[in-house]
């Protein structure tokens, strides 16, 4: 690890009333300012990776809030994930790791038959009777918080039915490369369903390489960062073999992960032309407003949004999403308080922390219930999957809603 | 520290809130003042000022001593503990009244200083003090260094608002100080003995602050300068015309070009000196002050005068200032930002003197600050790996605050003494100071354990 990076924070506190685990506890440990001085320290010798060092570590939700609020530049939350990754490089996957991460993740197809059971369960009538029977309490606590936060599973994967080529509706305006991401395609199927149509309508021809592979994410979550450098190695040569104006993604997680290929994979100039190329679905959809103005039509909708940390902290969007529900007449548009802080999800963190994720979860639906929005509107599948969870549990009158398919109901009228 | 004592803690506060792991020591071991580190014994987080109470008689009997912390942000070292135990007050985070009748506010000592500044704006109020940590700092933490901020030259520090205290004392005793009366003139003013006591006095559980009505219209102005001298001379002309601006804030070359590179927000490169000024009040005041401002920039030969025309622009025109911090600490991994203060006609003196004693020792320091109240934050940037220059950084500090000892001001205009100005002190109050001081000290704590070591 670049000692650099550690001495930069000056210990000014200036994260602390950012960070959401610290706004729980108030213990310095639980701060970014404290996870960089018990990393520092580890470097210096002074500490030793214990367990409860770990412990104290993996508090953190990685969510980077710390990193837009820090003056001098220092990014707590990817430090952290840093010495994670050494350590991993040290101590190796466990074998799970090393099923889920390099035997189904980089596999599509593998996934999507993982998934089918899950669909099976559901359509089936066999979740209704194990949720109505309470026999989840009979799982282990993991495995049944799992089990709560699946959602209704679309019929069929988009990767599978959308087909590789979609053409621009009107004058042409260029050619984008769309990432799916495993969980948009899995789960969100409409919503990027959606996104590829707003594209289209925008003058796009998109191009969907159905080979692509899962972004990495997930492996940088556990570490991995053999098991992310293969993937984005792939992508960036898949996509790499198309012309394309930007690589559009709608889901925060991977746009922040493809965003940093070109740092991941250094020197490899492909890697960094992919990243630059990089684009959230809303940047692109800004960048058209004029046209899509002219087709939005009226949505009579009390509507908030939620901004989750991969697209406001890692890739500094806040404005776009907020300028195009702004775009859609008859919308009234409510500003959420601290819209941008965590609401726990945070990849795997409500299953590994699930008592800390409750705690941030629980401010963030404070806020929504006070904005009196009867739409959620936010654009990570993660937030998406939480929040959907949640408030369908406290306020069933709220619904979860990608900007996309939001976007995509205005257009269709 | 023996597990004994340990327990002790436990039972006063809880297991949850005792720490005393290695990992928790060590991140308790710094505040934001740079270079320093001192390790505690533990660290107890109360939740009422009855625990603080039980825990201070504890440790008075032991014998063992007690440093209270806030949010961490303190920065002359004054939060350190060397073996003992730290308090943190955060968990007392209650705003406890909002008084519009009599314009007060209690507060818990843990309570953020902008979540005041939240509350009682919504009611039209005003709390000024605005220290740039207000976003995180306690009120109690405001209280025990006295705070300034940006809006100290029309509106005061800390001290100006205190009006009332509550206080448990070395032994565990409750000393509750002043009220909602506004005149009270019963006895010392021990009120303000304790502000600024930097935690050496006793631990304060309850703050009573005064409130004002919020004006109502605000003006920002940011006016750039060719020459250093007509920039300190129109911060002396401003209040010589009788005009008091809220915000009178200063940056110098070496800050202008690390906002620039930084930000980006437009400052040209090639002047000396920018000012942000900001005068609110009466719209109609506001107008005549902000039209007079001009007239007087002009008359000193600014370059460039910019009035916000919307709340969004003059947002935009206070960013430079705002992260002058941020852009200086970015260019080095340290960063030591000092408060050397002097009357406001010795602006332009003591700027030059710091730009000369970079120069004599080789090294960058960026000076912005409050230039209408006088008070400067030469900021060093630096590496704290290189022994040479943090040690040249320590000799041109010695003579900044020399000189600024020799043009009536002071040492330190709002981080407090702590242990990083200690030294410096016995300069600036004397031989007699010190004793008077050292003798308040044993009144309130003859057996020394309360933040020992810190102020002399």
């Amino acid at each position: 690890m670049d000692y650099e990076k550690l001495i930069n924070c000056m210990r000014c506190g200036m994260c602390l009333p950012h960070c959401p685990t610290y706004k729980e506890t108030f213990l310095e440990t639980a701060s970014p300012r404290g996870r960089v001085a018990l990393v520092r320290k580890f470097q210096e010798g002074e500490l030793e990776a214990s367990e409860r060092f770990l412990d104290y570590l993996s508090l953190c939700l990685d969510c980077q809030a710390c990193a837009s609020a820090c003056p001098c530049g220092v990014n707590a939350g990817e430090l952290v994930a840093e010495f994670k990754c050494e350590k991993k490089d040290r101590d190796g996957l466990t074998f799970m790791e090393e099923l889920v991460l390099h035997r189904l993740l980089p596999h599509p197809d593998r996934l999507e038959t993982a998934v089918s059971p899950l669909k099976l369960y559901q359509r089936s009538g066999l979740q209704r009777v194990v949720r109505k029977l309470g026999l989840l309490k009979m799982f282990p606590p993991r495995l049944s918080r799992m089990e709560g936060l699946l959602p209704e599973l679309p019929a069929s994967p988009l990767r599978r039915t959308l087909q590789e080529v979609t053409p621009a509706q009107g004058e042409e305006r260029g050619t984008v490369g769309f990432f799916l991401g495993c969980v948009m395609s899995l789960v969100f199927s409409e919503a990027s369903f959606a996104t590829v149509q707003l594209l289209s309508a925008l003058g796009y021809r998109v191009i969907t390489p159905k080979a692509q592979k899962c972004c990495g994410a997930p492996n940088m979550l556990a570490s991995d960062r053999a098991g992310m450098e293969e993937m984005a190695r792939f992508n960036v040569e898949l996509f790499s073999s198309y012309d394309l104006d930007f690589i559009v993604t709608d889901c925060g997680g991977c746009g922040a992960e493809l965003k940093k290929y070109g740092h991941h994979l250094e020197g490899d100039g492909h890697a960094a032309i992919f990243s630059a190329k990089v684009r959230d679905i809303s940047q692109v959809l800004v960048e058209g407003a004029a046209l899509l103005g002219e087709k939005l039509h009226p949505l009579p909708y009390r509507v908030t949004y939620h901004d989750p940390c991969h697209i406001a902290h890692c890739q500094g969007i806040r404005n776009e999403p907020r300028q195009l529900l702004r775009m859609v007449p008859g919308l009234d548009y409510r500003e959420l308080a601290d819209a941008d802080a965590c609401c726990g999800s945070a990849g795997t963190y409500n299953i590994e922390r699930p008592e800390m994720a409750d705690r941030v979860l629980r401010r963030k639906l404070d806020t929504i219930r006070n904005t009196g929005a009867e739409y959620l509107v936010t654009s990570n599948p993660g937030c998406l999957l939480q929040l959907k969870q949640a408030l369908a549990r406290t306020e069933p009158q709220v619904r979860v809603i990608h900007l996309t398919e939001l976007l995509q109901t205005s257009m269709t009228g | 520290m023996e597990t004994s004592f340990i327990n002790e803690l436990k039972n006063i506060v809880g297991e949850q809130y005792t720490l005393f792991d290695k990992e928790s020591l060590a991140v308790y071991g710094y505040d934001s003042t740079p270079e320093l580190e001192s390790l505690p014994g533990a660290v107890v987080l109360p939740g009422t000022p009855g625990e603080i109470a039980r825990v201070m008689a504890l440790c008075h009997d032991a014998g063992i001593s007690v440093t209270p912390r806030g949010s961490g942000t303190n920065l002359s070292g004054g939060s350190l503990s060397a073996g003992g135990v730290v308090l943190q007050t955060s968990r007392l985070n209650r705003i406890v009244e909002i008084d519009e009748e009599n314009l007060t506010a209690t507060v818990e000592t843990g309570v953020i200083t902008s979540a005041l500044h939240r509350d009682v704006e919504a009611r039209g109020l005003f709390y000024p003090p605005d220290p740039g940590s207000m976003n995180i700092s306690t009120m109690g933490g405001n209280v025990a260094e006295n705070s300034g901020g940006l809006r100290g030259l029309k509106y005061g520090v800390t001290s100006d608002y205190v009006m009332g205290l509550t206080t448990i004392l070395p032994n565990g005793e409750l000393l509750k100080t002043g009220g909602k009366a506004v005149k009270n003139v019963a006895g010392y003013n021990l009120n303000d003995l304790l502000v600024s006591s930097e935690g050496t006095l006793g631990i304060f559980t309850d703050v009573m602050v005064r409130l004002i009505p919020k004006p109502q219209a605000k003006k920002t102005m940011l006016v750039h300068f060719p020459e250093l001298e007509q920039a300190a001379l129109t911060v002396s002309h401003i209040i010589a015309a009788r005009i008091i601006p809220a915000t009178l804030e200063f940056l110098d070359k070496v800050t202008i070009r690390c906002v620039e590179d930084y930000a980006k927000v437009g400052l040209p490169l090639d002047v000396e000196a920018v000012l942000l000024i900001e005068v609110d009040g009466h719209p109609a005041m506001v107008e005549d002050d902000a039209a007079a401002i001009r007239a007087i920039c002009e008359k000193h030969r600014c370059s460039f005068f910019q009035t916000a025309a919307t709340a969004d622009e003059a947002l935009k025109l206070s960013t430079a200032r705002r992260v002058a911090l941020s852009a200086l600490a970015r260019v080095k991994p340290t960063t030591i930002l000092e408060d050397a203060t002097v009357p406001r006609s010795c602006i332009a003196p003591m700027v030059k003197l710091i730009q000369e004693t970079a120069r004599k020792y080789d090294l960058t320091i960026g000076t912005f600050g409050h230039a209408g109240d006088g008070n400067l934050h030469p900021t060093c940037l630096t590496d704290e790996r290189d022994k040479d220059e943090i040690a040249r950084a320590h000799q041109a500090f010695a003579e900044i605050f020399d000189a600024a000892i020799a043009m009536g001001g002071t040492i330190t205009g709002e981080h407090g003494v702590g242990l990083a100005k200690k030294k410096y002190l016995p300069k600036l109050v004397g031989e007699s100071g010190i004793r008077v001081m050292r003798d308040i000290k044993t009144a309130f704590d003859p057996k020394g354990i309360l933040n020992p070591g810190k102020m002399f």
